[in-house]
Formats: C-alpha cells, sequence, structure tokens
C-alpha cells in the first residue's frame, strides 16, 4: 500500500512541474504573441508611410534632372557670352569680384581658366563703364586708379562705390534732372523732318562761293 | 521510486528555470522590437508629410524653364548690343 502511495506523490509532483512548465510556456507564448501583434500593425504603418514616401518621391529624380539641365544650359549660355564680350580674364575677374574666391574654381566651360590670375574688378569695370557712357547712362569713367585699393568690399556692401558718381545723385537727388518724357504724350513734340538723308536743295554759302571762283578761274585763261 | 524522484527534481530545478529563462529572453526581444517600429512608422508618416511639396516641384521646374528662357533671350539681346572682347 506504501508503494503506490509513494509512487503517487511522486507523480503528483511530476505532474505539478509538468503543469508549471506548461503554464510558463503559455504565458510567455502568449506575451510573445501580443508583441508580434503589435509588430505587425506597426509594420502596417510603416508599409503605408514608405508607399506614399516612394509615391511621392518617385518624380522627384526625373524633375531635379530636367531643371538641373535647364539650369546647366543656362549657366553654359551666360558663361559663353560673359566670355565673348569681356575675354576670359576679364570675366574671372568679374565673377572673383561677385563672388571672392570662385576664380579659384575657374568657369565651368573653361578648364583653362582657373589657372588665371583673377584681374581685381569689383563694381567698376572698365569696359562695362564705357558700355554705360556709350548709352548715355552716368558712369564714373576714370574716376579712380585701378592701382588704387579695391572699389567694393564684397563683405560688407557696396557704399563706397556709390560715392564714384556724380555727388548730386547721392546727397541731393531731389535736384537731379527728370528723365525726358518720350511718347506721344509727352509734352514737347517733335516733328519728323522728311529732308533728313535726302540731298541739300540749297548749297550752303561758303561752297557756293568757292564753287563760283573756281568756274571763273577755270573759264579766265 | 528514486528515479522518479530524481526526475521530479531536474523537472523542477532544471527543465523549468531554463524554459523560463529562454521564453523571458524571446518575450523581451519581441518587446523591444515594439517601440522601435512603432518610432519608424511615425518617421515614415512624417517624411510622407515632408515630401507633400514634392509636387511643388512641378511648378519649379516650370519656372525654372521659364527663367532660362528670358535669360536666354536677354542674353540674345546683350549679344547684340555689346561688342566682343575681340
Amino acid at each position: 500500500m506504501a508503494l503506490p502511495l509513494a509512487m503517487s506523490a511522486a507523480g503528483v509532483v511530476m505532474i505539478l512541474a509538468v503543469v508549471l512548465i506548461v503554464a510558463a510556456l503559455v504565458f510567455y507564448l502568449v506575451s510573445v504573441i501580443v508583441a508580434l501583434r503589435k509588430i505587425t500593425v506597426g509594420l502596417d504603418q510603416v508599409i503605408a508611410g514608405v508607399g506614399e514616401i516612394v509615391e511621392k518621391s518617385a518624380p522627384v529624380n526625373v524633375i531635379v534632372t530636367t531643371i538641373n539641365q535647364q539650369l546647366d544650359a543656362g549657366v553654359d549660355a551666360l558663361e559663353g557670352l560673359l566670355v565673348k564680350k569681356a575675354g576670359i580674364v576679364d570675366a574671372v575677374g568679374l565673377v572673383d569680384g561677385l563672388y571672392a574666391g570662385a576664380a579659384a574654381a575657374g568657369l565651368r566651360n573653361f578648364p583653362d581658366s582657373a589657372a588665371i590670375k583673377p584681374p581685381r574688378i569689383a563694381e567698376v569695370y572698365t569696359r562695362g563703364t564705357l558700355t554705360l557712357a556709350r548709352l548715355g547712362r552716368e558712369a564714373p569713367i576714370a574716376a579712380a586708379n585701378p592701382a588704387g585699393p579695391v572699389l567694393r568690399n564684397v563683405e560688407a556692401g557696396s557704399l563706397a562705390a556709390r560715392l564714384l558718381y556724380p555727388e548730386v545723385r547721392q546727397s541731393r537727388p531731389e535736384r537731379l534732372s527728370r528723365s525726358p518724357v518720350i511718347g506721344t504724350a509727352a509734352p514737347v513734340q517733335y516733328e519728323q523732318r522728311d529732308d533728313i538723308g535726302l540731298p541739300r536743295k540749297h548749297m550752303p554759302a561758303r561752297a557756293a562761293a568757292a564753287a563760283d571762283s573756281a568756274n571763273g578761274a577755270s573759264r579766265e585763261p | 521510486m528514486i528515479l522518479w524522484w530524481i526526475g521530479d527534481i531536474v523537472l523542477l530545478v532544471v527543465v523549468l528555470p531554463v524554459v523560463v529563462y529562454l521564453l523571458r529572453g524571446v518575450l523581451a526581444a519581441a518587446t523591444s522590437i515594439v517601440p522601435s517600429v512603432q518610432s519608424i512608422a511615425s518617421v515614415a508618416a512624417a517624411g510622407s508629410k515632408d515630401l507633400d511639396s514634392a509636387a511643388l516641384l512641378l511648378t519649379t521646374q516650370d519656372q525654372a524653364t521659364r527663367t532660362i528662357a528670358g535669360v536666354a533671350n536677354y542674353g540674345g539681346s546683350l549679344d547684340v548690343i555689346l561688342d566682343d572682347a575681340s
């Protein structure tokens, strides 16, 4: 009778141990399942967000490439025009005057320009000044010595260069003469002359007298 | 009889702690992933919201095209007005 009792006691302990193990398995595995469900929900949100990102960023590459191509074309055209009009040396100087240190990189389509020592060209650019003068604008021609200090401080502004212009513009701008009014509503109307470019109708007096004396001299002999 | 008790002791002292230890490790790993996934989800949502303005690149492209066209016209006029350097 003792043996079955002893065996049953050991069996009860065995069963208790197995129940404990199964309970631990159930508890932890259910917790893992709950955590994995949360992960699944989070990954669904991630997939949705990433899908939106992919959808929204799909055309970015093409558009940015197109914009870069347009800007490259613009840079090429402007560089070519600048070099054509100002020459490679002055072009490098102008670029360096506007963006200090940019001459070290050189112009993009002119690799040799990186080796050029940029001349000191700031706001007062001789060729541009002459062009302005030719176009009838105020221009500080010969107002400064090119051997002098730099006229424009690229980091602190350009007020110094303004002093090169006529003084009335700086201190008494209200005394500047007004720009002429042109067009059909202008206060002064000039009639168009029809004789401009046509042969003269009357000879000038000196020319007529000279012609007469020449004709008389040729008849006398 | 003794073998039964030895088996019980092994189950309670060795197997059960090992099972609990391993399962706790799995649960800790799974639990630690949850906040990371949630933060990734919030970042993905924020990134998607940041890209809402990507559609404006079409406007930028159009503006760049018009600007370059204007610059080209202006450059053509300058090419006519100004003398060449050489």
